[in-house]
C-alpha cells in the first residue's frame, strides 16, 4: 500500500515475513537523463541506512534496517508506529511543545556530535511514538561532516521549516531546539553554530539588515 | 503604470485595471565586459528612463494624466538600481499627484506569471540571475519552501558563461548561449549535486564547473550539458518536494532561466507526475519588466496598500515572505 508519494522516493507500507514494514522504493525519474538518475538513487539507497546507523550508535532513534537492493534501489526498514511531528506540534500546549522540541534539539546535537548531518530536518521527518520517543527518518540527504557550516546549514533548515509549517511557534520552537541543542553539544560549540546561522542568514537573501 | 529597476533592466509597464496589458516597454542594460556594475546599470537606467517612459506612454496610447497608480519594484535588487527607479516614481506621483505603490519584484512576478499564464494557486519556481525560489501561497503569505543558500541560478550560468568565453549580446543572454551549446552535448561529466531538504547550493557547483573548465580536458558542449542537467535536476527535485509537500494544482515556471526549454520539459514531466498543471510564463514577462510591477501594484492599491512619498525607501533585501498578499483569499 503506497503511503507516501515522495518527491525523490515512494514509501509503501507492507507485510514482510510477518511484519509492517516501510518499503522505500527510489524510482527512476524521467526528467534527470539516465547516468546521473541511476548515480542519485545509487548513492541515496547505500548511504540511507549507513547514516542510519550511526544515528543509532549516536544514540538517536531511527528505523531498523532489513534489507537493501541496490538494482531495485529499494530499503526495507522497521514502520515505526506514531505521530508524524508536523501533524501534532501546533496543538500541544506551549509547555509540552517547547519540550518536545528541547528533546528534538537533543537528538540533533547527538546526530552533530557524531558527525551526522541530516540535511533534511523537518518536523515531516520526526516521528513522536505512543511511548513519548522522537524517531528521525529519511536519512536520504544525509551526509558526514563534523564542520561549523554544515551544522550551520542544518540548523539553518530546521528554522525555516518552523517558519514555513509552523510560522505561528516558529520563535518558540526553534529557540527550544537550540536550547537542548545547546544542552548536548555545550555553550561554545552552540555559540560557533549560532554564529553560523547568523552568518548563513545574511549570506543569502534572508535577512533586510546587514 | 509599473516601473522595474531591480538590476540590469529598466522597464515600464502600463496596465489597466482589468488586467489588460497597454504596453511594457524594457531596456536592458548590457554591460561590455564582466557582470552588472550596480552603478553603471543606475546611470544606464537614469540615462533612458525619459525614453522608455515616453514609448510607453505612445504604446499604449494614453497621457501621463491618465495614469491612476504608479507603482515600483521597492526590492529586493541593486541598491543604485532600485534607488534610481524609485526616483521617477516618486517624481511622477507627486508630479501627477497619484498614490505610489512599493512593489516587491519577487511577488510581482508570481502575480503576473498567474495573469499571463492563467494559474491560480501554484507552487511557483523563480530562476534568475538574482533569485532561485521555489514558493506557495500559504496563510496570507507567499511562504519560501526552498531558495538557494548562495547563489542564484541564474548568475552560475552567467558566470559559467564568461568564463567559458562566450559574449552574451543584446537579446541573446548567456543563459541562451549555454543552452544552444548543451544541445549539442551527450556525455555527463559528474559536478556536485547539493540539495538540503528544499535548499539548493550552487557555489560550490560554479567552482567545480569552472575548474572543469579551466582544465581544458571536456569539450565544452559536454560541460554545458552536465552544467544544465545537474542544475536544473536540483532545481526540479526541490520543486517536486515541494509539489508533494504543498500538493497545489499547478506550477508556474518564471523568471529569466524560464526561458530554457530543458528546465520547462523537467519541469513539465514532474507537474504531469503529480497530476499538476504546468505553466511557464512568456519571456516578456518572465524576465524583469515593467508590466508585472504594474499588476501587482493594481492588486495592491485595490486593498488599499500604498506608501507614502517619505516612506518609500528602497528595500535590497525585501524577502518574498515577509510581503503580505491580502488580495488572495481563504
Amino acid at each position: 500500500m503506497l503511503i507516501k508519494k515522495g518527491a525523490e522516493a515512494n514509501l509503501y507500507l507492507e507485510d514482510w515475513h510477518g511484519r509492517r514494514v516501510v518499503v522505500k522504493r527510489r524510482l527512476s525519474k524521467k526528467y534527470r537523463v539516465p547516468k546521473l538518475d541511476k548515480e542519485i538513487r545509487f548513492h541515496r539507497t547505500i548511504h540511507e541506512p549507513q547514516h542510519i546507523h550511526k544515528a543509532k550508535e549516536a544514540g538517536v532513534p531511527t528505523p531498523t534496517i532489513f534489507m537493501i537492493d541496490t538494482v531495485e534501489t529499494t530499503i526495507v526498514m522497521e514502520f515505526i508506529e506514531g505521530k508524524q511531528v508536523k501533524q501534532i506540534l501546533d496543538d500541544l500546549p506551549s509547555e509540552e511543545r517547547q519540550r518536545l522540541c528541547r528533546h528534538i534539539g537533543e537528538l540533533i546535537g547527538r546526530l552533530h556530535n557524531h558527525g551526522i548531518i541530516h540535511s533534511d530536518l523537518t518536523t515531516s521527518n520526526m516521528i513522536l511514538t505512543p511511548q513519548g520517543r522522537v524517531f528521525f527518518v529519511d536519512f536520504g540527504l544525509s551526509e558526514r561532516s563534523m564542520e561549523v557550516e554544515a551544522r550551520g546549514v542544518d540548523l539553518h533548515l530546521m528554522k525555516r521549516a518552523f517558519q514555513s509549517t509552523h510560522y505561528r511557534h516558529a520563535k518558540e520552537c526553534f529557540d527550544a531546539v537550540i536550547k537542548g541543542y545547546t544542552r548536548v553539544v555545550g555553550d561554545s560549540v552552540a555559540k560557533e553554530v549560532l554564529e553560523k546561522i547568523g552568518e548563513i542568514e545574511r549570506r543569502g537573501r534572508y535577512v533586510s539588515e546587514r | 503604470m509599473g516601473i522595474e529597476s531591480t538590476a540590469d533592466d529598466f522597464s515600464v509597464g502600463i496596465l489597466s485595471f482589468d488586467g489588460k496589458v497597454l504596453a511594457n516597454v524594457i531596456s536592458a542594460y548590457v554591460p561590455e565586459k564582466g557582470g552588472i556594475h550596480p552603478r553603471e546599470a543606475a546611470r544606464h537606467h537614469a540615462e533612458v528612463a525619459g525614453k522608455v517612459l515616453a514609448e510607453a506612454f505612445q504604446k499604449a496610447g494614453i497621457k501621463p494624466r491618465d495614469i491612476h497608480v504608479v507603482a515600483f519594484s521597492q526590492g529586493p535588487g541593486l541598491g543604485p538600481c532600485l534607488r534610481t527607479g524609485a526616483t521617477a516614481a516618486r517624481a511622477l506621483a507627486s508630479y501627477l499627484g497619484v498614490p505610489l505603490v512599493g512593489v516587491n519584484h519577487c511577488v510581482a512576478h508570481i502575480e503576473i506569471g498567474k495573469l499571463v499564464a492563467g494559474a491560480v494557486d501554484p507552487v511557483t519556481l523563480y530562476v534568475s540571475g538574482g533569485n532561485t525560489i521555489v514558493s506557495a501561497f500559504e496563510a496570507g503569505r507567499y511562504r519560501v519552501f526552498g531558495e538557494t543558500l548562495d547563489i542564484a541560478v541564474g548568475n552560475c550560468l552567467d558566470v559559467f558563461a564568461r568564463e567559458a568565453g562566450l559574449h552574451e549580446r543584446e537579446g541573446m543572454p548567456p543563459g541562451a548561449l549555454v543552452e544552444q551549446l548543451a544541445s549539442r552535448g551527450q556525455k555527463l561529466i559528474p559536478l556536485p549535486y547539493t540539495v538540503k531538504g528544499m535548499d539548493l547550493s550552487f557555489s560550490g557547483f560554479l567552482t567545480a564547473a569552472v575548474q572543469l573548465l579551466r582544465e581544458r580536458k571536456h569539450n565544452l558542449e559536454d560541460l554545458c550539458f552536465s552544467l544544465q542537467e545537474v542544475a536544473f535536476s536540483m532545481l526540479t527535485e526541490v520543486t517536486e518536494r515541494a509539489l508533494a509537500h504543498t500538493e497545489k494544482p499547478e506550477v508556474l515556471l518564471t523568471g529569466g532561466v524560464a526561458a530554457n526549454r530543458r528546465l520547462q520539459s523537467m519541469l513539465e514531466s514532474v507537474a504531469e507526475e503529480h497530476n499538476a498543471r504546468f505553466c511557464v510564463v512568456p519571456k516578456q514577462y518572465a524576465l524583469d519588466n515593467g508590466a508585472m510591477i504594474a499588476w501587482a501594484g493594481i492588486l495592491a492599491y485595490q486593498h488599499h496598500v500604498t506608501v507614502p512619498l517619505e516612506k518609500s525607501f528602497v528595500k535590497l533585501k525585501w524577502r518574498l515572505d515577509e510581503v503580505p498578499v491580502p488580495w488572495i483569499g481563504g
